[in-house]
């Protein structure tokens, strides 16, 4: 965009304005700047570049607002939530508002990430500032019009106004308005005068979704763009050693094979043949360190029985909990890992030349990946341009950015403009897979009481990071200890859907449901009874609020009926805080014919404000039933080095028929909001496991839970 | 290779491909309509839906030879303007999340309404079943057929 002046430079580092040549004006912000210094992402992913952030908003002449969302949309809603928060306190007419995905831009943009759920809880005041004080400027350019003073001026739904009953479209004093001096300090609207804010707003891509409009980065098109199939190795610890391209050259469409690292890329002027042309290859290995599940398993295993661990948190002294305990409750409980199963697979678009870069694609870490590219080609990042499309799902897969350097990788041998596009198969073998995981928690008890609690975590490659080892129930037992350990391995693994949580949620609040059982107290008295402790602790560490999670379990304690419903129906509760929003889930049950038929969640939620409360309810409902599906159905194993599922018609994801209502109800406070894409999760197999056990008896241990029946029926 | 014509979305639609190319790559790559969407590639997602005669069909798995004579709707043809009582069913109820495998639920839904005006919600969630939303937006779907299947009775 080519600004005609750059008048003025606010003293804020966080916002500029300009005049655009076409009409109108042009502000432009740092979000990050202008966040609080102590937001840090409670996901920290290693290397990836979390500085900045950055948008801008274009007011035309004829008042229409257009603003440059600045952050990935995976699904989570950002691209919509984001720019109403703009809007709301710039006070514009949503109708008027025209949301377009910003691309990267090198110079400026230095933190686009969707990743931890942390879009709107670090965007909220820099978003309402920043719409606040282009507000405050357009007031003041026509106050200085009417030659009266700003603060006799009001405006509403881009329409300013001044005590004599004049009035001014924003559209009319966008130039002056551009090159004034930017205010400070400006007022925000009170929470109770939000007219955007609160209401229900339709996801700003839906006609475009309902109509098959290209969106996405499968359906990106540039001229003479190449489609490039890559065969991986078919094992996680093998090498190539030779291949035949023969066959391959021969099928119509293909133009060239190439052999990049272990990779062997199959060039063709469309997608099928490009596949085809990939399974008429013939390839040699060489197995290195091939492993499987039934080692992980009894690494894991040993991992756990054995002495060497971290320690991530101790409080109290749990040794001298357990000797004086009446009794000492220890389970154990099993995950596998995980691939995400975006539904559009991991593709990207690169044309690497001699002056640029040019990159488009769906990725979460943009950033990250232009510096990685940089550094692969040998090249300065700023020449590199990256596009960012919508995302078919993200869930962590797309963090990694892996598929974006070998397009990069492959344009820059042939000098094309390349897509690498996965097939299913491509997208399930080639995964960063959540990571198998093992947890062994102890209890003592004594008195009627838990008076210590120790867990152990066994994990492939990472462990649970900073954060997690002060959630619940740490400062609510006196004696608490959580210690890590792990076994390096050659597959390659990451961050999925709230990594950790989503397992430990279920081992910890299936755990607590039979601590309950064995106290002989209700299962949620025991989580409120337990939270007073923390309401009390002043270590600054603890991470959740008691009162939040409190308020949290007994609004849907409340609204779930808990402990009230017909002779039929079985709950089982469970409650979780992660990603700084507090969660409480009633799971309901019937038996069909012996098996347990899950009908119903109940969720409440603690998010603070809720920006938009249908794309709220939308994380919420997705993300209890994701929960839901991947720890009933989802199993994944390896047999030397090679996944043993490689498409749906094995691996399982929860369908239509398997999937319960979800009623989600929302804490109403006026806290600063917090994010929703990952949250609603983690508490998910907890709630079902303990309906599961409150209906038949039996305590689940391990995921998937339909490995439990031995008949392998549906459950629906 | 051979050539072939084919009834897109009531146009008649000229195509060079080989004879076992399957009807989703020639939509997505030879004939720019890349609102079908691409899954898995053995019919089990549902994301590559569209209307053959009418019927909800897999079109990863119909090969571009076959398609002779047969009417083929895609989501770009299933209304002029996104009006068909399915797709305002879907804004309504603000449906989508990541949105990836919309359009091949609405041509499910869309197909299965035709047949059956008056469903009941054993009959929508059981013609639903076969099309995966990795973002598990399935109580919205539900609804959202519920609620065309209103407007087309």
């Amino acid at each position: 965009m080519k600004s005609q002046l750059n008048a003025n430079f606010s003293r804020r580092n966080f916002l500029k304005t300009s005049v655009l040549a076409s009409g109108g004006m042009l502000i432009g912000f740092n979000l990050l700047t202008a966040c609080k210094k102590e937001a840090v992402m409670p996901v920290d992913i290693e290397s990836l570049n979390f500085n900045d952030f950055n948008a801008f908003i274009k007011i035309s002449d004829e008042g229409y607002v257009t603003i440059f969302s600045p952050n990935p949309e995976i699904g989570q809603g950002v691209k919509t939530s984001m720019p109403m928060i703009i809007a709301e306190e710039l006070d514009v007419e949503w109708s008027k508002v025209n949301v377009v995905q910003g691309a990267l831009d090198t110079k400026n943009f230095k933190r686009q990430v969707a990743g931890g759920s942390q879009s709107i809880r670090f965007g909220w005041n820099a978003l309402r500032e920043t719409g606040a004080t282009a507000k405050q400027m357009l007031i003041n350019a026509a106050a200085s019009k009417w030659g009266v003073d700003a603060s006799t001026c009001i405006a509403s739904k881009g329409m300013i106004s001044n005590s004599k009953g004049d009035k001014l479209r924003y559209g009319d004093v966008v130039k002056e308005a551009a090159v004034l001096e930017v205010p400070e300090n400006v007022k925000l609207k009170e929470i109770k005068d939000f007219t955007i804010i609160g209401q229900e707003i339709v996801n700003v891509d839906i006609d475009k979704i309902i109509t098959g409009k290209p969106l996405f980065g499968l359906d990106y098109k540039a001229d003479n763009m190449i489609i490039a199939s890559v065969l991986r190795p078919p094992a996680f610890g093998q090498k190539l050693v030779s291949f035949d391209a023969t066959k391959a050259k021969a099928v119509n469409g293909v133009s060239e094979v190439i052999k990049f690292g272990d990779k062997i890329a199959v060039l063709a002027s469309s997608t099928w043949a490009a596949m085809k042309g990939k399974k008429a290859l013939t390839a040699q290995w060489k197995d290195e360190k091939l492993e499987s599940t039934e080692n992980h398993d009894k690494t894991l295993t040993k991992i756990l029985d054995g002495k060497k661990f971290d320690v991530r948190r101790e409080d109290g002294n749990i040794k001298k909990a357990f000797k004086e305990a009446d009794k000492v409750i220890e389970r154990t409980y099993h995950s596998p890992f995980l691939p995400h199963n975006c539904l559009e697979p991991m593709n990207f678009y690169a044309n690497v030349t001699t002056d640029k870069v040019h990159l488009v694609g769906p990725v979460q870490t943009p950033n990250w990946t232009v510096n990685r590219i940089a550094k692969l080609l040998g090249r300065k990042t700023e020449d590199i341009h990256c596009e960012m499309t919508r995302m078919g799902g993200g869930f962590g897969r797309r963090l990694y950015g892996d598929f974006a350097l070998e397009a990069a990788e492959i344009s820059n041998l042939v000098k094309k403009p390349i897509k690498v596009v996965f097939s299913r198969e491509d997208d399930m073998t080639a995964g960063t897979y959540r990571p198998a995981i093992k947890y062994r928690i102890a209890a003592s008890l004594k008195e009627g009481k838990v008076t210590g609690y120790h867990l152990k975590e066994a994990a492939i490659n990472g462990n649970m990071y900073g954060l997690i080892p002060n959630f619940f129930p740490a400062g609510c037992i006196a004696n608490y200890k959580v210690e890590t350990a792990n076994y390096k391995s050659n597959i390659t693994t990451g961050a999925w859907r709230a990594p950790y949580t989503n397992f430990l949620a279920f081992a910890e609040q299936s755990f607590f449901d039979e601590l309950a059982a064995e106290l002989n107290v209700d299962s949620i008295q025991l989580r409120l009874d337990l939270l007073q402790n923390v309401k009390k602790n002043t270590d600054k560490k603890i991470e959740y609020s008691g009162q939040r999670m409190e308020n949290t379990i007994k609004l849907v304690r409340e609204k779930a009926n808990w402990g009230k419903t017909k002779k039929e129906v079985y709950q089982g509760f469970a409650a979780y805080y992660s990603h700084n929003t507090h969660v409480a889930e009633i799971a309901e049950i019937v038996l069909k014919d012996g098996f347990p038929v899950i009908k119903k969640v109940t969720v409440a939620v603690d998010c603070g404000i809720v920006v938009n409360p249908t794309g709220a309810r939308n994380q919420v409902e997705g993300g209890v039933l994701d929960g839901i599906g991947h720890a009933m159905y989802a199993d994944f194993s390896f047999k030397n080095g090679k996944p043993e599922y490689q498409n749906f018609d094995k691996y399982r994801l929860i369908r239509m028929q398997e999937t319960p209502k979800v009623e989600v109800h929302f804490v109403q406070n006026q806290l600063s909001p917090t994010g929703l894409g990952e949250p609603g999760l983690p508490p998910a197999g907890g709630a079902i496991a303990n309906a599961i056990h409150a209906a038949l008896g039996q305590r689940l241990y391990k995921q998937p839970f339909i490995n439990e029946w031995k008949r392998s029926r549906v459950l629906s | 290779m051979p050539n072939y014509t084919l009834l897109i979305n009531g146009k008649k639609r000229a195509v060079t491909a080989d004879a076992d190319t399957p009807l989703l790559w020639i939509l997505r790559d030879e004939l720019d309509l890349v609102g079908t969407k691409f899954g898995c590639g053995i019919a089990q997602c549902g994301a590559c839906t569209v209307h053959i005669d009418g019927v909800a069909t897999r079109s990863c798995q119909m090969q571009v030879s076959v398609l002779d004579g047969l009417k083929i709707t895609t989501i770009e043809g299933l209304s002029k303007d996104g009006k068909h009582p399915v797709q305002e069913a879907w804004a309504a109820i603000d449906v989508p999340q990541c949105g990836y495998c919309q359009a091949g639920q609405i041509m499910t839904a869309s197909a299965f309404l035709a047949k059956n005006k008056n469903p009941s919600e054993e009959e929508i969630r059981k013609a639903m079943h076969g099309n995966i939303c990795r973002c598990a937006s399935y109580n919205r779907i539900e609804k959202a057929v519920k609620v065309a299947a209103e407007k087309m009775s």
